[in-house]
């Protein structure tokens, strides 16, 4: 077995994911800050408003996951938590409705908020964020005669989310903007309607964490994954190379001019390991990934910029670190 | 069978040898089917054919009526209808309704059954069209029901759904089914073997009579046996009584062969040890075997004119008689006989009682026209008898028998059965209960299977296995998953998909087109003729219609004519080679279903017909039409050679070709995905727990105000469908989400079948279901003038307040909508008259004190009230529902079940970060164990999951039809080629260390059924609570707040370990203990420490012992037993 460098690896063999032989696991190895600082790394590969890729390179599993955790289920957001309903004579059930209103992401940096307290009778300007919704569906007079279609025959026969209003109480309006507090997206079908029903709601909204529930939490999904690698073990030519091209992702494998096979970038490979399928090329390859190179995907609703809940989670982090230690120099 | 002309290219080999091309898109035919035919148009056709052609011929069986006070007075009914539904709203008022409306206002939907009479008034003849002689319950669908041929948006402003099936009646706002009752064959030869004996066994049945006659072999001879004789009569006696006096006419029509001459010897020779040789003489000895009436007639006949009667009318009652010329009955009997010989010759040809082709399934329409038949009988009857009784006092007014023609009867009459099930038919002396049912709108499929449902008339407490088992001669018929566990196993059946029952189509012009194609009159023809080996014997339903010496042709010219479409598309003909003979059968229940007729090896459907129906240009009628698809009935498909795919057909036997082998399922078993790959139980495991599954019932779901009712609050259609999905609509009202599964282990809580689940799935809205209530009062008008009422919220004396119970009520007394309801708040604020049947003194109507009778709402959780109607019901009385919902949303313990019948209850509820996740950051929304595989052996399950992931990638839904779908080398491929592993297993990296997992994990889409049994329904304790009255003994069960027993096998535990302090406290000091006074002296129970025996207070001391013990001593003193105690002081 070829040792091309000394990362630590998990081998993905037909049936199983293996430790390298001479892997021991990361658990084992003494920490050191010093040897930490000189290998970590944080490469941001790819971000935008909603979503970013990057790697955390030369760290523990504990520590990658601890992020991962705390992003989905720590660091905090708003939404709506208590609807007031005034009247709603929709076909859409109480409970359900609010349900519905409760997942819809809200553009309000919970940064600027505090949390509500439990027992707090009325909210404040500092932890509150309140909406009204009031919809009344009526037929539209003014339409064609040819048209059966609910959206000539009817106006507002869907509710989107556009539709909420923002009520600032106390000093909000001086501090946001219009354009800064609402619904992320405004499209969000919230209920259909007829001529007759009506939405008359009140929705406040509260900074909550994704433990509690998940329309409270961030991201809509943040996870990683390791780095994988592929290294080719025999030279492979001809059509058992263009057999382990398509075996791959595209973009894994590449064949050069003589037709051989080399590895192009393991970085995107789905690690679907089909190359096992076939007994004539399966001895070609070590496929493995590297066990302290996580590429980390953060997907955020739209509330707060991914890199943005990255940092809150590591800050969490510390400030849970923090009070341990100070708990533990209490003692 | 199979004739082939000798013309076609079958002489060229090479045209048989070309293979036959598949036909694409064959099964598109199935839809085509249903849409003419629908699933449940068996139920509609036959209650069609009762409403429109079988009642005219009852009244028309019926016509008459005398009176025996006037010979001159009759009444004659010309003709009877039944018109559309209406409600009657006051006298002679009626209003056109809904079914909907009947649901909600507990009305019936139902018709008036009017005739057109003539009849004698006075010295006048009157004639009265449309006269109301009783409702009739009207079936949903049904030609006169007002939802037929409704588009959906008309059903919509109906407030009907237009998936429902219909087929059902809505009787005082109940929807209740008729079931399909299966039973034996009537007027049918069915040999059998009973304690060793041979037996053939005919039940007659005709308009009036119902009755059973048996040949059997007693002693080696044979002899005739009926209910109505008190004796077996020898055979040879019953063939003299009819006419048939010769010896060697009597051997020429039972056979003259060697082996039937030797066994009829002993017969014979009893006959002359008889010594009766004419009619006469057998007909007195008949008379003298007679039952003994209990009452005599006075106009007593002789008993030979009784025994001539009985033989004409009763023994083989379907032979009919004419003239007292018994010969067809003689032949009838002599082929009884002969098939008794038969048997005992060869075992092999005893019939199976459990076939199918002996099988009739009674229908909706029939069973109602036989409950209609005995009430307009009794009807009549009744008119009859008041017409004797009036019609000699002298009147001012002529009798004018019209106004006492009371509709009460017939209605209370169809009512009254449908409502509660009992169909009790006096001539026939039958008598049976549970026929019908109420429908059950669990689910959009359990309705669906109620209506496809087959009730077996057979004992259920029978240790038989032969009624339960799958009979071979089911498939196609039947279906062979779905039935009940347990007690009604293999009793209670359902249809398949493609089967139609048939209803009874007239015989005349069939015996009309048996006699021109050479079927000659047995009357004409003697014994050595009937029997020569050349001839067949021909039967019409069970009846002797004559003799053919070219069966082949016969059968071949039926054939023909019922594919040209002359005769009725469901008239079967099969011979019995056995037997030589031929059935042709034109008679109502028969299972019959659609095959693609094969000829000269080629299928007559082609690939130009199906594109046809593609277009829309050609639908299901006119494949018929062509002969180019044909009706099999069991017995004839047991005569045809039927080809499953078209590799199998062989040109020189198939007959028939299959239209798709998946309609030998029915509509539960059809929601399985790939049901071919599973091991059968677990098949029918799901058809059981279909029914259960919450989703949706209906498009009219919010409309509706079911005492129970559960909703999916966001259904999905399943990632792979079936084409029953399809077909029965089941993809537009779903029960079930598609759930993303990981087949793994997790923390422990997922041991048995337990299931493991996301919090934030449940968050975002997996499994959560509303449970809908209602309750319902009536503001009754009672007959001294007082009535019910309903006042407003009651307050406080000292506050002013509203008092709690009160809380949620509207200024009406009736809690308004939108609020939400706790434990033990009342819903409506009834009051009731104490007094309701003295009448009220007059002038002080005010004083009545009334007695407050509240409607409470009782449960743990809380509820809110979706809506309340006001309304009124048939009686005129208000008529209050109130519709209470809850929003459940899963947790530990509630019940879920994939289509596989592997049912499991949650064991867990983990967050989202502590569940695995995969390169993609998809983490699951349900883990299961993978244990619950290999015994289990669904294989279908896991490829249901491999073709809902492909599925995903692809942006598609496969199919998992049975015996075809989307192979499982394909969902690979296209997994494959989206970059997914091949064998669908991933990377997976723990939650809880961030580390990968060390095996890869099966994951997927699996379709998931939320069960109706949840936690909230069965959670119960209790620490102290309401004790039975008698006993004193805690209740029992939880709507009653009843203990927890410890039960027998708990106390002998108890007793085994020697615990008996906690023997003690949990029988006794838990339960009833109560503290006696027991004399010592007499040791007998003394009242209040005074023993009356003894009049002392002496010796009387308190023992601590179970109440049920002293209540023991007390009932056992009352039967002058006394028990006595001995007291000892032990301390």
């Amino acid at each position: 077995m070829p040792h091309s460098d000394q990362k630590p690896k998990i081998i993905l063999e037909e049936f199983r994911l293996k430790n390298a032989p001479n892997d021991f696991g990361m658990a084992d190895e003494k920490w050191s800050f010093k040897k930490f600082t000189k290998h970590f790394r944080i490469v941001i590969v790819r971000m935008d408003n909603c979503e970013m890729e990057f790697d955390l390179i030369g760290i523990q599993p504990a520590f990658a996951n601890a992020f991962r955790r705390l992003m989905l289920s720590e660091v905090p957001s708003m939404a709506i938590e208590k609807v007031m309903i005034k009247n709603n004579t929709s076909i859409i059930q109480d409970e359900v409705l609010a349900h519905r209103l409760g997942l819809i992401p809200l553009k309000a940096d919970p940064r600027l908020f505090e949390y509500r307290p439990e027992d707090a009778a009325d909210g404040t300007e500092f932890n509150t964020l309140e909406f009204s919704l009031k919809v009344k569906c009526t037929n539209n007079k003014s339409h064609s005669k040819d048209s059966y279609r609910p959206e000539d025959l009817y106006e507002n026969h869907s509710v989107y989310s556009s539709q909420m209003k923002w009520h600032p109480i106390g000093n909000q309006i001086s501090v946001y903007k219009e354009s800064d507090v609402g619904p992320v997206h405004s499209d969000i079908l919230i209920s259909k309607m007829r001529p007759g029903h009506e939405l008359d709601l009140h929705m406040i909204a509260v900074k909550g964490i994704g433990k509690d529930h998940a329309k409270f939490s961030p991201v809509a999904t943040a996870s990683y994954r390791l780095l994988p690698e592929v290294v080719l073990t025999r030279e492979v030519c001809g059509a058992e190379a263009a057999l382990l091209q398509r075996c791959f992702s595209p973009g894994v494998v590449g064949l050069d001019h003589a037709g051989r096979a080399f590895v192009q970038s393991a970085r995107y490979d789905s690690c679907s390991r089909n190359v096992y399928r076939y007994d004539e090329i399966k001895d070609a390859v070590l496929l493995s990934r590297v066990r302290d190179h996580f590429i980390f995907n953060v997907e955020s609703v739209g509330a707060m910029a991914p890199n943005v809940i990255f940092v809150e989670a590591v800050k969490i982090l510390r400030d849970k670190c923090k009070s341990l230690l100070d708990e533990l120099n209490m003692l | 069978m199979g004739e082939y002309n000798k013309k076609t290219d079958w002489e060229s080999p090479k045209g048989l040898r070309e293979p036959i091309k598949t036909l694409e898109d064959k099964w598109k035919l199935v839809p085509s089917f249903l849409q003419v035919k629908g699933l449940v148009k068996q139920h509609i056709d036959s209650f069609n054919y009762f409403i429109n052609v079988e009642i005219k011929k009852i009244v028309q069986a019926n016509e008459k009526v005398f009176c025996d006070a006037d010979p001159l007075f009759y009444i004659k009914y010309l003709n009877a209808y039944v018109g559309t539904p209406d409600l009657e709203e006051g006298y002679n008022i009626t209003k056109p309704t809904t079914p909907h409306e009947c649901r909600l206002r507990d009305m019936t939907y139902s018709a008036p059954i009017t005739v057109d009479i003539e009849y004698i008034r006075g010295n006048q003849r009157v004639i009265k069209n449309k006269q109301l002689i009783g409702r009739m319950p009207l079936m949903l669908r049904s030609s006169n029901c007002i939802l037929t041929n409704k588009s959906d948006y008309e059903l919509a402003h109906l407030n009907e759904c237009p998936h429902d099936p219909g087929g059902y009646f809505i009787i005082r706002g109940q929807e209740k089914v008729i079931l399909i009752q299966e039973q034996q064959s009537r007027n049918r030869m069915i040999v059998d073997e009973f304690k060793g004996a041979i037996q053939c066994q005919v039940t007659s049945s005709t308009h009036e009579k119902k009755t059973r006659t048996n040949v059997i072999v007693k002693n080696g001879k044979y002899v005739l046996r009926h209910n109505a004789l008190s004796d077996d009569i020898p055979i040879a006696v019953a063939f003299k009584a009819m006419g048939i006096c010769s010896d060697q006419e009597i051997m020429q029509l039972v056979g003259t062969d060697d082996t039937t001459m030797k066994k009829m010897g002993p017969c014979i020779i009893e006959c002359h040890n008889l010594k009766i040789f004419t009619q006469l003489q057998a007909l007195i000895y008949i008379g003298s075997k007679l039952k003994v009436k209990r009452y005599q007639t006075a106009n007593a006949r002789t008993p030979v004119d009784e025994a001539r009667d009985l033989l004409a009318t009763t023994i083989l009652a379907h032979v009919t008689v004419e003239n007292y010329n018994f010969y067809v009955k003689a032949i009838y009997l002599a082929i009884m006989v002969k098939r008794v010989i038969d048997a005992e010759n060869n075992k092999a040809t005893v019939d199976d009682p459990d076939y199918y082709g002996n099988k009739r399934l009674e229908l909706a329409g029939s069973l109602l026209a036989l409950m209609f038949e005995d009430l307009f009988k009794r009807f009549n009857w009744e008119l009859k008898s008041t017409a004797d009784k009036i019609i000699p006092k002298v009147k001012a007014a002529p009798f004018d028998v019209v106004k006492h023609m009371r509709p009460d009867l017939i209605t209370n009459g169809l009512f009254g059965a449908i409502s509660s099930g009992n169909w009790t038919i006096k001539r026939f002396k039958m008598e049976r209960h549970g026929v019908t049912q109420v429908l059950s709108r669990l689910s959009y499929i359990s309705a669906l299977g109620m209506m496809t449902r087959v009730n077996s008339q057979f004992e259920k407490t029978r240790k038989v296995s032969g009624p339960r088992s799958l009979q071979p001669s089911q498939w196609g018929m039947l279906c062979p998953s779905d039935t009940p566990e347990g007690e009604s196993c293999g009793l209670v059946k359902n249809l398949a998909l493609m089967t139609h029952i048939t209803t009874e189509c007239s015989e005349e012009p069939i015996a009309r087109l048996a006699c021109n194609a050479g079927v000659e009159d047995v009357r004409l023809l003697g014994g050595e003729e009937i029997n020569h080996p050349a001839a067949y014997m021909v039967f019409l339903n069970g009846n002797i219609l004559g003799v053919s010496r070219q069966y082949k042709k016969l059968i071949r010219v039926f054939r023909m004519f019922r594919r040209r479409g002359l005769i009725s598309a469901f008239v079967s003909i099969y011979p019995n080679h056995n037997q030589r003979t031929v059935y042709i059968c034109s008679d109502g229940g028969r299972l019959c279903r659609p095959y693609i007729i094969v000829e000269n090896g080629r299928p007559l459907v082609q690939q130009c017909h199906i594109n046809e129906l593609n277009r829309g240009i050609r639908n299901f009628q006119d494949f018929l039409n062509d002969g180019l698809i044909e009706y099999l009935d069991v017995n004839e498909e047991n005569d045809s050679h039927i080809a499953t795919v078209e590799a199998e057909i062989n040109p020189y036997v198939t007959t028939h070709l299959e239209i798709e082998p998946f309609t030998i399922l029915g509509v539960c078993a059809g929601l399985v995905p790939y049901p071919h790959h599973n091991q059968s139980p677990r098949n029918t495991y799901q058809c059981a727990m279909g029914k259960q599954a919450m989703g949706t019932i209906g498009y009219n779901q919010k409309n509706r105000i079911d005492t129970l009712m559960y909703n999916l609050v966001y259904p999905q259609c399943p990632m792979v469908k079936t084409r029953t999905i399809e077909l029965t609509h089941f993809d537009k009202l779903p029960a079930g989400q598609n759930a993303t599964v990981a087949v793994m282990s997790y923390s422990g809580y997922d041991i048995e079948d337990a299931l493991i689940l996301n919090k934030a799935s449940i968050d975002r809205g997996y499994g959560r279901c509303l449970v809908y209530k209602s309750a319902k009062t009536t503001m009754k008008r009672y007959s001294n003038q007082t009535s019910d009422r309903i006042l407003g919220p009651s307050r406080d004396a000292c506050t002013g307040k509203i008092i709690r119970a009160h809380e949620i009520l509207d200024s009406d007394g009736i809690a308004a909508p939108g609020e939400m309801v706790e434990n033990r708040q009342v819903l409506i604020n009834k009051q009731m008259p104490p007094v309701t049947i003295n009448p009220v003194p007059q002038g002080q109507p005010q004083q009545i004190e009334y007695k407050d009778v509240p409607v409470t709402y009782k449960g743990p959780v809380e509820s809110y009230i979706e809506k309340v109607m006001v309304s009124s019901n048939s009686e005129d009385a208000f008529l209050i529902k109130i519709l209470l919902r809850q929003t459940r949303i899963p947790e530990i313990g509630d019940k879920f079940s994939s289509r596989h019948g592997q049912k499991g209850v949650t064991g867990l509820i983990v967050q989202q970060e502590d569940m695995p996740f995969n390169d993609r950051g998809i983490c699951p929304d349900m883990i299961m164990n993978p244990h619950g595989f290999p015994s289990r052996m669904t294989v279908g399950k896991t490829i249901e999951l491999l073709a809902g992931k492909a599925g995903l990638m692809e942006g598609k839904f496969h199919y998992g039809t049975a015996f075809g779908g989307s192979e499982v080398i394909d969902v690979c491929k296209e997994l494959e080629k989206h970059g997914y592993n091949y064998h669908g297993k991933d990377i997976f990296y723990s939650g809880l260390t961030g580390e990968p997992l060390e095996a890869y994990i099966y994951s997927g889409p699996v379709y998931y059924q939320k069960l109706k049994h949840m936690v909230q329904d069965k959670m119960h304790a209790r620490a102290r609570g309401p004790r039975a009255v008698l006993t004193r003994q805690p209740t029992e069960g939880r709507s009653r707040d009843g203990g927890l027993r410890l039960g027998e096998m708990e106390r002998d535990c108890l007793i085994g370990y020697g615990a008996s302090m906690l023997m003690m406290e949990r029988l006794m000091l838990a339960s009833d203990a109560f503290n006696a006074d027991i004399c010592g002296s007499c040791g007998r129970l003394a009242g209040r420490a005074w023993c009356h025996a003894c009049r002392s207070s002496a010796a009387v001391s308190s023992v601590e012992m179970p109440y049920a013990c002293k209540l023991l001593f007390q009932e056992l003193a009352s039967m002058n037993i006394v028990p006595k105690l001995t007291l000892k002081k032990y301390c």
